[in-house]
């Protein structure tokens, strides 16, 4: 295994300065926590993309522009291609030691713009992808978006629905599945974990993606207090996980042995509350099969129940 | 002058050498016929070496021009090329890389549209994109797409303009057909086209933020700069061309071409290289004592209304041959004309002629008609004529 996940990458190492201040995003949005924190382990060589979506929309107002890097929204499905021309212009230029940055959300990571993220992984152009997942179109008012989980509510899966019927996919096996060069994922209630992640992809020599779980009060229906204990609690219950893909080995980062019990945390988000038992018990059961998956990829795992299996056949 | 070679290649080998010798940092492209010959030969010379540039081989047309602009704003100079489909899908992102300022040059081979499928030229492609901003060159042959395609920088690039390009070339019917081009020698374009500077870019010594959202308070004025600029670009364009005549000893005259337009009474005003066929027509026509000429609209962004109506208002008919109908009204080319003459108290007697769609050969016979029907131009007859439709089959 090659990934190194002792040299951790501490509070203090984080720059003093802000790279994203005084925009305007909700009390207690994940996202501009993800952004705030990776620009902090980036620091201020680091060239931004942002693509429509609620960080460019809280960030870029003129004349009132919060990003104190540089940085620039793309097209909405534009995240990947813009950061593969921006890295390109790196080494044309001989731009040294910089970082081509990228923070879209889940319907720009997903839906429309997974062509050119695919694209970019396929050259291994070097760039940080970091996908924040909150889980729907929020910028447009909380629409479904390809990552929008099973059963939660959104403005065009209403509750009156059942909420949305489709699964989730996965991001993190989707851009392994190229063999990218590094890709993680994590989440804001994390802290520490993330940071370290972030770290680890600047120095990566191709594509890395980090997949980050941020909630978002505004469309979960959650206090602003909240954000925080509810991604970690996503990860402490299962329906989200902590994981690497390097060197085509997978490795999860976290191993719960048994999860935090699921009613709880669903309740508390207004986008779950419409939930009967029984669709606790379906999701309960999907996270459990996605479990299995995990447990069957992660090589560590692998390597303590059968020994000599190799992973392929696993 | 300076020493050149002359080489015997096409349309889009002429295209590929031209951005050779301009030497972009990044080129970013996306195949599709009738252009991939100028992808493929722009991979020969980065594989043989004699392009030194970062080639990104991606995944579609959006990501192509998406990935122009992301160099761009680095301050790398870039280049793209594409056609008909290709231009359509990356459309949200010509209005994106004109409105960031990024001087991009990109050759679009005119193609028609889907559906129904076909590859063959016309100019619906990029003349449905009048509107994002750009310049848009269309060039006879594959002498001026070369040299377009060096000048195209030297428009771009000025700080006064700091507007993409569009080089249009008509697909198959320039792409595809060998001609004798001069090749200036890279010295001499160094010196004629010196690096891309600019302090419009995100810069490690002063961050920048830029592509960003404009309230209704300041978007009219980021507006209005660009139009300026556009505008202003009219004067760059003839000064850019004097230079490069005076470096390589070619002038296209700016704006517009006109071919003998000063005494004529019927005008034919083109696009592109049916010019080369309408001029033989003319000669031929002239022959016979008859007073034709042509006047080519070279750019249609900026568009040279002024030089078109100097040229043209003392004709007593002007045809407008257009490949291309804007359904449900008439050719846009057209209307522009029109809209130029509307200043003018008196105009000449004006004709559209729809021809060549989907690749249909326009002929010369068929231009000589246009010059009869000018002849006999009827104020209250249909003024938007299909050339050779053929009412039969429908
Ligand atoms: C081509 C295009 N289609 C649609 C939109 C409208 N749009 C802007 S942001 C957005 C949703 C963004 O969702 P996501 O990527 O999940 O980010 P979030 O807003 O949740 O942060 C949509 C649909 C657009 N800007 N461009
Ligand atoms: S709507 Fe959600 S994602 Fe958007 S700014 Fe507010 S909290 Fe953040």
């Amino acid at each position: 295994m090659s990934i190194d996940t002792k040299k951790a990458f501490g509070a203090r190492d984080l720059s003093d300065r802000e790279f994203f201040y005084g925009h305007k995003a909700c009390a207690g949005c994940g996202g501009s926590v993800a952004v705030r924190l990776a620009l902090k382990v980036l620091g201020e060589r680091t060239f931004t993309v942002v693509p429509a979506g609620c960080m460019s929309a809280v960030g870029f107002i003129f004349p009132q522009l919060a990003f104190t890097s540089n940085a620039i929204i793309s097209t909405f499905a534009g995240t990947a291609s813009m950061l593969s021309g921006v890295s390109a212009a790196i080494r044309a230029l001989g731009i040294k030691d910089a970082h081509a940055v990228g923070f879209a959300g889940d319907g720009a990571t997903a839906d429309i713009g997974i062509q050119a993220l695919s694209g970019a992984i396929d050259r291994r152009d070097k760039i940080i992808y970091i996908c924040y997942d909150n889980e729907a179109y929020m910028n447009t008012g909380v629409q479904k978006s390809g990552l929008t989980p099973l059963g939660a509510r959104t403005t065009t899966t209403p509750a009156t629905g059942g909420g949305s019927a489709a699964r989730k996919k996965d991001m993190f096996e989707i851009v392994a599945a190229h063999g990218i060069d590094y890709a993680a994922t994590a989440s804001v209630g994390y802290v520490q974990d993330y940071i370290n992640k972030v770290n680890k992809a600047r120095t990566i020599e191709g594509t890395s993606y980090i997949h980050v779980l941020a909630p978002c009060p505004t469309g979960w229906g959650t206090e602003p207090d909240e954000s925080i204990e509810i991604a970690k609690e996503a990860v402490d219950c299962g329906l989200w996980y902590l994981a690497e893909f390097e060197n085509s080995d997978y490795r999860l980062n976290r191993k719960p042995k048994e999860f935090a019990p699921l009613e709880p945390f669903l309740k508390r988000q207004g986008r779950y509350r419409h939930l009967s038992a029984s669709d606790i018990e379906t999701i309960a059961r999907y996270r459990d099969e996605k479990w299995r998956r995990i447990r069957r990829w992660d090589s560590q795992l692998n390597q303590d129940t059968h020994q000599d299996a190799p992973l392929a056949s696993s | 002058m300076s020493e050149s070679a002359r080489v015997f290649v096409s349309g889009n080998e002429a295209v590929a050498l031209g951005v050779r010798l301009a030497r972009p940092h990044v080129v970013a492209a996306y195949p599709i016929t009738p252009q991939t010959v100028v992808v493929e030969r722009l991979s020969d010379m980065v594989a043989d070496g004699s392009l030194k540039t970062e080639y990104l081989h991606v995944e579609s047309e959006h990501s192509a021009l998406s990935a122009c602009m992301g160099a761009s704003v680095l301050g790398a100079r870039t280049f793209t090329a594409t056609s008909s489909q290709g231009l359509l899908y990356m459309a949200e992102c010509l209005h994106y890389a004109s409105g960031g300022r990024m001087p991009i040059v990109m050759m679009n081979a005119n193609r028609s549209l889907a559906l129904p499928w076909n590859i063959y030229n016309d100019q619906r492609d990029s003349l449905s994109l009048l509107d994002s901003g750009w310049l848009q060159v269309y060039v006879e042959d594959a002498q001026e797409a070369l040299d377009m395609i060096i000048q195209g920088y030297a428009i771009a690039e000025n700080p006064a303009v700091m507007t993409p390009i569009m080089v249009n070339l008509d697909g198959f019917v320039l792409t595809h057909t060998y001609e004798l081009v001069d090749v200036p020698t890279a010295q001499s374009v160094d010196r004629f086209l010196p690096p891309y500077q600019t302090t419009n870019k995100l810069d490690l010594g002063a961050p920048k933020n830029m592509g960003f959202t404009a309230t209704p308070a300041d978007y009219t004025e980021f507006k209005y700069q660009q139009h300026r600029a556009l505008l202003d670009s009219a004067r760059v364009i003839e000064q850019t061309d004097e230079a490069y005549a005076s470096a390589f000893g070619r002038s296209y005259g700016g704006l517009v071409q006109s071919y003998q337009a000063e005494d004529a009474e019927l005008i034919l005003v083109t696009l592109g290289s049916v010019n080369g066929t309408a001029r033989v027509v003319v000669d031929g026509l002239r022959a016979e004592g008859r007073k034709v000429g042509l006047v080519r609209l070279r750019f249609l962004r900026p568009f040279p209304a002024r030089e078109l109506v100097a040229l043209t208002r003392h004709a007593r008919a002007v045809g407008v041959l257009e490949k291309n109908v804007s359904m449900g009204y008439e050719g846009t080319v057209f209307t522009h004309v029109n809209s130029a003459y509307s200043a003018e108290t008196s105009a000449p007697h004006v004709l559209n002629f729809v021809a060549g769609l989907g690749g249909r050969d326009i002929s010369r016979q068929d231009i000589i008609s246009m010059f009869d029907q000018l002849a006999s131009v009827d104020p209250t007859s249909e003024r938007v004529r299909f050339v050779n439709l053929k009412l039969q089959i429908i």
